[in-house]
């Protein structure tokens, strides 16, 4: 017999940890595309996030609708719960992801040069992390409120909570250090000796909120849920790999070069950080009402999405494979010959 | 409070969905139109048809765009607003939502490599490949979305047991005996339609600029495959009639005020509802109710009185139904009326009256769609799943959807405003003609080029 619950848990939080490297880069290059522009350096690297950016966006976009279809397909409890609290949170975040997604196809038609366009496609790319990530937050209990049948989000609570704002800040600085990261990869690629220099910097710059923030974040993890942060001490190896990835990428980075290679550390560093966070949320999605084997959905539900679920990875993988060969590792195109 | 936020709710997601519509149909019809010009392009070597498929995909992308962010929407919203909903039903949709998602990336992948590599591969019909997975993908999207449609009209595949759907088979959920119908309508109706407006684009620009060969050969394509579609999708209408006196008679009953059950039933055109829920002013087709609903004219057709009262469906779909069969009859017509004058010599097809009735025929479309939607819709009201959960107890309860109803009518304003402004932009500064002599002019530039090096 199988555990769809765990094959379900794992697939998801693979397929979130794909949507937060790939959405960062997006929304980090939204953010410095705006500050490059207040401090006159615009024309450095607009060129480069465009063309990297702009045959990807509505991927990153079904990355986001996959993942939370996934959830509700193998979690149907955690609509009620998540679709009564986020209500607010999470209309706020379609909203922007609705400005930002159509915003992108209309920038190749004339407004790029628009400071309204660019402030908006910035401050979104800020912003909706800041929104999602309050999902994070709840998941950790405490921040529900239940009256009768009615769940609803204890904003007081949420708002007056150091750990709620150290995730809030954890999820922005980790935006755009993933993103810093990758666009100086990008650049690097594209022999692009300006802009390299600038990502750089910023990659640089950022690296060090992101690990003061972790840290933060982690301690006052530990004073809301004790048990959570104690399953995360047990796996101390895995935030140790974390923190050592982390220190070569900064290595490569100073020494400038192997730009590809950093990038390849920052993921791991994040992935090892978030399975180790995941892991140690085991066996709650949302504490203490949902476990993940009190409302995993129907066993031949559960086979039937497994089954979907490899048929489309069948589909999927190759055409990705196909897309990355052509926007990303195509040397002629990203050096913007074709 | 509890109902205050139950009409909010049903607020919220109508204007989505409604919005959503428009894109979502663009988003299904368009690919093929830029595949079949593409592949004809290629084929006769003719630069006019490559030069369409390439303009429409430009144009294509801000629907799209615009359709990604309402999918998304409306996709969250169907947590967001209604949790009790997804909480039950959960369990049995998963399968084709997840399916849908998958259809769609699948689209999204091919769409951006399709817009960036015009110039990147050296033999046309690799690139014109690219379009079929688009084509598929957006078609494959609509099924699956369409047969969750079809199982909150028909659900089937689960047991019911104390509140909670057991024993649930996904499959036979999925094919429940409204979603062949539903599929069926759901496809024809969103070719014709993207069929519809490009032919109405057409019209508009020969009406306003005189005769191009562009637009004229624009206008034969598509007109070719609005009176493809529009017979297709007159039956895909009858299939549906067909399936609703079976299976859903008190929708259908509604659309057609037809309260006392009785055999050789009339078709009501139009008119009006007195106090007394009698008809007047309106046109008596004599039988041909029955004849739509089981191709028999003295078949019975059961009436609305049947029906519990808090059962019945609002009486307001007779109008969307009757406009909606009859903008589709209306296709019928114009693509007929326009072939006969393109075959009959005698006659021009470019007659000023034929272009103003296919320039008006692109909204018409769209209206059809929405009509057909508010009909379906409203239609099985009062369940959000047909017999076992009304509306009103899937609602969210928090006070705060009426507050987000106005936020999203601010965005759904803003998107609307903005795509109309970037699509003028795009073709009115940008006229087909002017391209079309850049566009030769650069080739020829080039194989001159190419002749003085060899």
């Amino acid at each position: 017999m199988m555990n769809y619950e765990l094959i379900g848990i794992s697939v998801l939080w693979l397929f979130l940890y794909g949507y937060i490297i790939i959405a960062s880069i997006d929304f980090g290059a939204g953010f410095f595309a705006f500050y490059a522009r207040l401090t006159k350096q615009d024309h450095v690297i607009n060129k480069l996030i465009s063309r990297y950016l702009s045959p990807v966006w509505e991927i990153t976009n079904v990355f986001f609708v996959f993942f939370y279809i996934g959830i509700i397909g193998f979690f149907p409890e955690t609509s009620y719960y998540y679709g009564s609290a986020m209500l607010v949170p999470g209309s706020l975040a379609v909203i922007l992801l609705a400005i930002r997604g159509s915003f992108y196809a209309f920038e190749n038609y004339g407004s790029k040069h628009n400071m309204v366009y660019l402030f908006l496609y910035g401050a979104t790319g800020v912003l909706i992390p800041a929104s999602l990530s309050v999902a994070l937050t709840l998941s950790e209990g405490g921040f529900i409120l239940k009256q009768g049948e009615t769940a609803s989000l204890d904003y007081w609570a949420l708002l007056s909570s150091p750990l709620s704002w150290s995730i809030v800040g954890l999820a922005i600085v980790s935006v755009l250090f993933i993103s810093a990261a990758f666009l100086a990869f990008y650049a690097s690629r594209a022999e692009d000796h300006a802009a390299l220099k600038l990502m750089r910097t910023y990659a640089l710059f950022w690296s060090t909120p992101t690990i003061v923030i972790a840290l933060t974040a982690f301690i006052f993890l530990g004073q809301h849920n004790e048990r959570h942060f104690q399953n995360m001490m047990d796996l101390w190896w895995l935030l140790a790999l974390s923190v050592a990835f982390f220190m070569i990428a900064m290595w490569l980075l100073y020494r400038g070069y192997r730009y590809g290679m950093a990038f390849i550390c920052i993921m791991l560093q994040f992935f090892s950080a978030f399975f180790a966070y995941g892991i140690g949320q085991y066996p709650y999605i949302l504490d203490p009402y949902i476990t993940i084997q009190s409302s995993v959905t129907s066993s031949s539900m559960g086979f039937a999405l497994v089954v979907a679920f490899i048929g489309g990875m069948c589909l999927l993988v190759p055409s990705l494979i196909l897309v990355f060969r052509l926007f990303l590792f195509d040397a002629d195109y990203v050096k913007g010959n074709k | 409070m509890g109902i205050d936020t139950v009409l909010w709710s049903k607020l919220v997601t109508g204007m989505t969905l409604g919005f959503h519509a428009i894109f979502a149909t663009l988003g299904v019809g368009i690919p093929l139109m830029i595949s079949l010009a593409e592949f004809i392009g290629i084929r006769k070597k003719d630069l006019h048809y490559i030069l369409m498929a390439k303009r429409w995909s430009r144009g294509f992308v801000i629907s799209v765009a615009v359709g990604v962010v309402t999918g998304t929407a409306i996709s969250l919203q169907l947590s967001l607003v209604w949790p009790n909903f997804m909480k039950l039903a959960g369990n049995v949709i998963a399968l084709p939502l997840f399916m849908e998602v998958f259809a769609f990336f699948f689209e999204a992948i091919f769409l951006g490599i399709y817009l960036y590599t015009w110039e990147r591969f050296k033999n046309p019909m690799m690139h014109w490949l690219l379009t079929i997975p688009v084509v598929v993908g957006a078609g494959m999207s609509a099924v699956f979305i369409t047969t969750v449609n079809g199982f909150m009209n028909q659900p089937g595949g689960f047991t019911f047991e104390g509140g909670q759907f057991t024993a649930v088979d996904p499959v036979q959920a999925m094919l429940s005996t409204a979603t062949f119908s539903k599929v069926f309508h759901v496809l024809s109706s969103a070719y014709l339609t993207g069929a519809a407006l490009l032919a109405g684009v057409a019209a508009f620009a020969i009406l306003r600029k005189g005769v191009s060969v562009y637009h004229k050969k624009a206008l034969k394509l598509m007109m070719a495959v609005v009176l493809l579609f529009s017979l297709v999708n007159t039956l895909a209408g009858d299939v549906s009639a067909k399936f609703l006196a079976e299976h859903q008679p008190e929708k259908l009953a509604a659309a057609e005020w037809h309260f006392e059950t009785e055999s050789g039933a009339d078709l009501i055109f139009l008119g009006w509802l007195n106090a007394e829920h009698e008809i007047i002013g309106a046109l008596h087709l004599p039988k041909f109710l029955s004849f739509l609903a089981f191709g028999d004219f003295n078949a019975e057709v059961t009436g609305l009185n049947e029906f519990p009262i808090d059962e019945q469906p609002s009486l307001v779909v007779h109008y969307f139904f009757d406009l909606m069969a009859t903008i589709g009859f209306l296709f019928l017509g114009i693509s007929f009326l326009y072939f006969l004058f393109v075959f009959w010599k005698k006659r021009n097809e470019l007659n000023k009256w034929i272009l103003r009735m296919i320039a008006l025929g692109a909204p018409l479309a769209f209206l059809g769609v929405e009509l057909g939607w508010f009909y379906a819709e409203l239609g099985r009201q009062p369940w959000i799943i047909r017999g076992y959960m009304r509306v009103e107890e899937a609602a969210t309860t928090s006070p705060s959807v009426r507050i987000l109803f106005f936020f999203f009518l601010l965005l759904y304003i803003v998107l609307g405003t903005v795509s109309v402004l970037v699509l003028r932009r795009m073709f009115y500064n940008n006229p087909a003609e002017v391209e079309m002599e850049t566009w030769t002019q650069r080739a020829s530039d080039k194989s001159t080029l190419k002749g003085e090096h060899t």
